[in-house]
């Protein structure tokens, strides 16, 4: 190697060996590798020797070269690892201050409700129907065999815009306007607000409720036991005892009252059950030929069953909410608990 | 209905436990509320009698007796009690008795006088809420016996909550006969004694509506002892039926009402004036009745009239006029058959509901009032003596209640219960409940008997059988049915997602009451027309809403009066409006926001909710349904005027509101910050466009921005409108991304600032092309609208 390339090398190393960061490193790269840098002059040069001098000093020049490349990558390396290492602690934040933005909010726990028994009766392909909250008296009573004076008007205790218009006492209606319309088989349920003209501790003047209905040829109270067993256990997510009593509903015959095992003590009787072990959650029974004859569909031909039940009721056993009031007043302390 | 448990085993007795037996009526049907024990607890009261008895030297109400309990010496006990006299037989308490309360009777001295015990009061055992005086024992009472074995005292009150369809069980012999049913047993009814006919004197009784009243019997019972007392076993079954004893002759036909289901009544028959009559009342006819009460007639009241004046209505209630009294002593006593629609919501029209009408309005037994008659004659005699008459009869036996047979068929039975019982069973089953069974090819003919009003078609008969088998004796199995796959509508956005967004931008659910306050609703929206409950449960919940901002708007107030300074509500339900004089029961989403636009956060500063905020809310529901929207300045009564906007779909339905609420009522109503409300129609909302793809461009697209000075009054939407009106292919998108006023605009003008995105579908757009569409933008801006680039 000549004197002049060997100083070449040594200042070029030497410049290197004082950079501190990435542009001075730059800089110097460009100082001796750059279009008009010392090693590219270098290597111009070489045009003007005879083949034999221009391999051995173009491979001197490429040795001296590499060697500053070599020296140059290594620091360029270690020079980005260093910046990234500064900004990582510089950046470094407290992870357990909370997140910005708009805070999700919640759906009423009748909602919630709603959608687990919608959902449930869903799977097995019933269909959810509304009807209106004004009724006339021939759907709410009439047609569900509940003819006017009938005793079982006293236990609905009706709110009337005129004699023949009310708000809905349950949300069975329902049942007459489907069969009225469509022919069966039908499976259906009709959630929705009910109303009755009553307010105190434990009855609010509206609630909600969910009617359910399945008409075809060949259904029995075997059928109508199994869905609500069924269902009971999947609302409750529990192997939950259930009992069929009997009681009587104008509109269905036979007709039965639910009763599940007290959730709160298991059946071993508390202030909830009565102490008497067992909840009433649900009505329900098979369709009366009466109510079949109002929608002109053959008692013959066709069976079904039908079902009832109190949602703020389904909603306070399986949340634990001791006061039915809080429903409405929309407290957001209370709301907020249920997302 | 409550009866007394040793009662009812007088009739059946199956070998069972009360708990057992009460779980038995429960489970068919028969729901019992409540057990409670006939006494409560206390010990060692045996009957007594007063031998003697003298003045207490120190004390003018107190007297010292001896007393025989059936010991070989009389005890000296002290009695305070008016009623006290030699001869009387009592309830007394021995030293060591322990009274209910937990009252401890010791040997005492009062007022020096040695008292080895106490003589009781029925309030003093628990039996009365008040007493007057000593309790006075039948004078065969046997001495030395525990009053609890002479009172039967060891007993409870099983208390049924009947359904409306079983009135057959709203007497002791119903019960007694379900009992026995369920237990395949045979039940015992009291022996009838008829009295013979003592004298030949009647009334003359004629029913003018045989279809309201099939049955009327009547007869006179004279000479009755007015001083005779009930004796204690009858006042004791009554006091457990939860009936107070009011002398003999009411408490007889107390009696028999609980003991068969019929009800009786007896008039003085001293203050009646002729002869009987069953009839409508007259419009405007009086009556004052047994409590009281005045109630004037009208002709749909079925009554009991004499030739003076209305008696009693019709199986409610007898009158004050013609009521038996403790100088009774010749009673006209009656007993019909009132069909139930001729006394169905009677009672309840009056304000009134007695034993009498709960069971005629559910049917009595047509067949009954012979035996009810002679039964009650029976125990009058007995109790209180008299001489007895013929009954008057007037029965129509057409207007009677068919009790027709009722065809159960075999196969029907598998078909509904999913069981296959033995004939055998089924006939047995039947028979016990008193129904008269005959077997045909198909099954069987089965006659309901006289008390059963709930038996006419074959399902009633299929209940029955279920009910009496046990519901949880039948099977149960999985639903097996026909199915179809369901439909998955994409033209309708589902309620369910239109909440969850809301959910997600911060709206908590609420569901407040469908009637309002008709105070806050005419503030909110005077000019709509609304509904109106005729029975409201109170002023404040008067009538249907006509906006879901009336609820949404107080269940904001209850929280901000309890310290919440951000409340952010939305509801889902139905409006109840008249736009054409026909009632809609239109469906609607409406929120509420008001306070901070979010929960307070470090590191940004806070700000309340604005319009805008708002808006983007609404914004968002419309994007997921893909279906474009116009927001117009307008004018709502609840809102801002400069703050409201209508929103209409863009085939001009109107949708909605979105707006801050009126100042005026934001103070009125009791808010200290702006509250931004919206509502929306659910039906116009929900609609939802399936998309239609369309071809990506493989060019590149450039962005153009325009700042244009427009007049203030010209809307931003106004400038979106007219560019998108140029239907300039190449135009993806146009986005205001600048208001501004101030320096540099005249007064009065505005700038607004546009970006306009670009875009060809088959090549590149070259700088001339561009500015060829962006002049030819901008004319017609300039055209229309009077705008023009910003320098």
């Amino acid at each position: 190697m000549s004197a002049s390339l060997e100083n070449i090398l040594a200042q070029a190393l030497q410049q290197l060996s004082d950079v501190t960061d990435l542009n001075q490193l730059d800089h110097v790269r460009v100082q001796y590798l750059g279009k008009k840098g010392v090693f590219t002059l270098q290597m111009k040069e070489l045009g003007k020797l005879d083949p034999e001098q221009r391999r051995s000093l173009g491979q001197l020049i490429n040795d001296a070269k590499d060697q500053f490349q070599s020296k140059l990558d290594a620091l360029k390396i270690a020079l980005d690892e260093a910046a990234l290492a500064a900004r990582l602690s510089g950046e470094k934040i407290d992870v357990t201050l909370p997140g910005r933005g708009q805070a999700v909010a919640g759906l009423h726990p009748v909602t919630i409700t709603l959608r687990r028994i919608n959902q449930i009766f869903a799977s097995v392909g019933f269909t959810v129907v509304e009807g209106p909250e004004i009724e006339d008296d021939y759907h709410n009573f009439e047609a569900l065999n509940i003819p006017a004076h009938h005793p079982a008007r006293a236990m609905h205790d009706t709110f009337y815009f005129d004699t023949h218009t009310v708000l809905r006492t349950h949300t069975s209606p329902v049942q007459i306007r489907v069969m009225e319309s469509e022919a069966p088989p039908l499976k259906v349920i009709a959630p929705g607000r009910v109303y009755r003209c009553d307010s105190d501790i434990t009855h609010t003047p509206m609630f909600h409720q969910v009617e359910g209905f399945l008409v075809d040829t060949d259904v029995s109270f075997a059928d109508l036991k199994g869905v609500v067993y069924e269902f009971l256990r999947a609302f409750f997510e529990k192997d939950i005892q259930v009992r069929f009593r009997p009681s009587y509903f104008p509109f269905t015959e036979p007709s039965a009252e639910v009763d599940i095992e007290c959730v709160m003590c298991q059946g071993a009787g508390c202030r909830v059950c009565s102490h008497t072990g067992w909840l009433e959650v649900m009505g329900c029974g098979m369709i009366h030929p009466e109510v079949f004859k109002a929608v002109r569909i053959s008692s013959e031909t066709y069976s079904g069953f039908a079902f009832g039940m109190g949602v703020e009721r389904l909603a306070m056993l399986r949340y634990g909410i001791n006061d039915l009031r809080l429903f409405f007043e929309n407290d957001l302390k209370f709301l907020s608990q249920f997302k | 209905m409550q009866i007394s448990e040793a009662w009812l085993r007088t009739y059946v007795n199956p070998p069972l436990s009360t708990q057992e037996l009460v779980a038995q009526l429960t489970m068919a049907g028969l729901e019992v509320d409540a057990v409670t024990p006939a006494a409560a607890d206390f010990s060692g009261v045996v009957v007594g009698e007063v031998l003697s008895m003298q003045q207490h030297p120190d004390a003018d109400r107190l007297r010292v007796c001896q007393v025989n309990v059936g010991d070989n010496e009389p005890l000296q006990i002290v009695c305070g009690a008016s009623n006290v006299r030699v001869g009387l037989k009592i309830p007394a308490a021995l030293v060591g008795a322990v009274l209910p309360g937990d009252f401890k009777i010791k040997k005492s001295k009062l007022r020096g006088e040695d008292s080895f015990g106490m003589l009781c009061s029925e309030k003093e055992l628990g039996l009365a809420s008040s007493a007057e005086g000593l309790m006075e024992l039948a004078a065969d009472a046997p001495i030395g016996t525990d009053i609890r074995d002479y009172l039967a005292l060891n007993d409870n009150i099983i208390e049924v909550d009947l359904t409306p369809n079983r009135a057959d069980c709203l007497s002791v012999e119903g019960i007694a006969r379900e009992v026995a049913v369920l237990n395949q047993l045979n039940f015992a009814t009291p022996a009838l004694v008829t009295i013979n006919e003592q004298h030949q004197d009647t009334l003359t009784v004629s029913v003018t509506d045989k279809t309201a009243c099939p049955r009327y019997l009547g007869r006179l019972i004279k000479g009755i002892n007015p001083r005779a007392t009930t004796p204690i076993w009858l006042k004791e079954r009554l006091r457990r039926a939860g009936i107070r004893s009011l002398g003999p002759v009411i408490d007889v036909t107390n009696y028999v009402l609980i003991e068969l289901g019929q009800p009786l009544h007896a008039f003085d028959a001293a203050k009646l004036h002729g002869n009987i009559s069953v009839r409508w009342a007259k419009m405007g006819e009086k009556l004052t009745l047994l409590n009281d009460q005045t109630i004037t007639l009208d002709t749909e009241s079925l009554c009991i009239a004499d030739e003076n004046q209305i008696l009693a209505l019709a199986g409610v209630m007898g009158g004050s006029a013609s009521a038996v009294s403790e100088q009774t002593q010749d009673i006209f006593l009656e007993c019909a058959f009132f069909t139930p629609l001729s006394i169905a919501g009677k009672a309840r029209k009056f304000g009134l509901h007695t034993d009498s009408s709960h069971r005629f309005e559910r049917g009595v037994d047509p067949f009954l009032q012979e035996r009810a008659i002679q039964r009650a004659t029976q125990l009058i005699v007995e109790i209180a003596g008299g001489n007895v008459g013929a009954i008057s009869a007037v029965t129509d036996p057409s207007t009677l209640p068919d009790r027709s047979a009722v065809k159960l068929r075999r196969q029907q039975i598998t078909k509904i219960l999913g069981i296959t019982p033995a004939d055998s069973e089924v006939i047995a089953i039947f028979q016990r409940l008193g129904m008269q069974v005959f077997s045909d090819a198909e099954g069987w003919q089965i006659t309901p008997p006289g008390c059963r009003f709930d038996i006419a078609i074959e399902a009633d008969l299929l209940e029955e059988l279920a009910r009496i088998i046990g519901y949880n004796n039948l099977p149960m199995r999985s639903l097996l049915m026909h199915s179809s796959l369901g439909y998955a509508p994409e033209a309708k956005l589902t309620l369910d997602r239109v909440k969850d967004l809301l959910v997600v931008r911060g709206y908590q659910e609420a569901i407040t009451y469908s009637f309002v306050d008709e105070d806050i609703q005419k503030l909110i929206d005077p000019e709509q027309i609304f509904v109106r409950l005729q029975n409201p449960i109170s002023s404040e919940l008067s009538i249907m809403r006509t906006t879901l901002w009336c609820g949404l708007l107080r269940a904001a107030l209850y929280n901000t009066n309890r310290q919440q300074s951000r409340v952010r509500l939305f509801e889902t339900g139905l409006r109840f409006i008249k736009p054409h004089g026909e009632l809609l029961q239109q469906k609607s989403v409406a929120g509420l926001a008001l306070g901070s636009v979010t929960t307070e956060q470090w590191g940004e500063a806070t700000r309340k909710v604005d319009f805008y905020d708002v808006k983007a809310d609404i914004a968002a529901l419309f994007d997921l349904t893909a279906c474009g929207v116009k927001y117009q300045p307008g004018q709502h009564s609840a809102l801002h005027p400069g703050q409201t906007a209508q929103i209409l779909s863009s085939t001009d339905e109107a949708i909605g509101w979105v707006g801050m609420l009126h100042p005026t009522l934001e103070k009125q109503l009791g808010f200290d910050s702006p509250v931004f409300l919206f509502e929306l129609d659910q039906d116009i909302l929900l609609n939802r466009k399936i998309p239609v793809f369309t071809t990506l461009s493989k060019f590149p697209s450039v962005r153009r921005d325009m700042a244009l000075i427009v007049d203030d009054a010209v809307t931003a939407n106004s400038l979106v409108a007219c560019i998108n009106n140029c239907a300039e292919p190449t135009l993806q998108e146009v986005c205001v991304f600048d208001i501004y006023r101030g320096k540099g605009v005249a007064k009065g003008n505005k700038s607004v600032a546009l970006s306009l995105i670009l875009q060809n579908s088959s090549q590149t757009l070259t700088e001339s092309e561009i500015d060829v569409i962006f002049n030819r933008l901008l004319e017609t801006l300039n055209v229309k609208l009077s705008a023009r680039l910003r320098d």
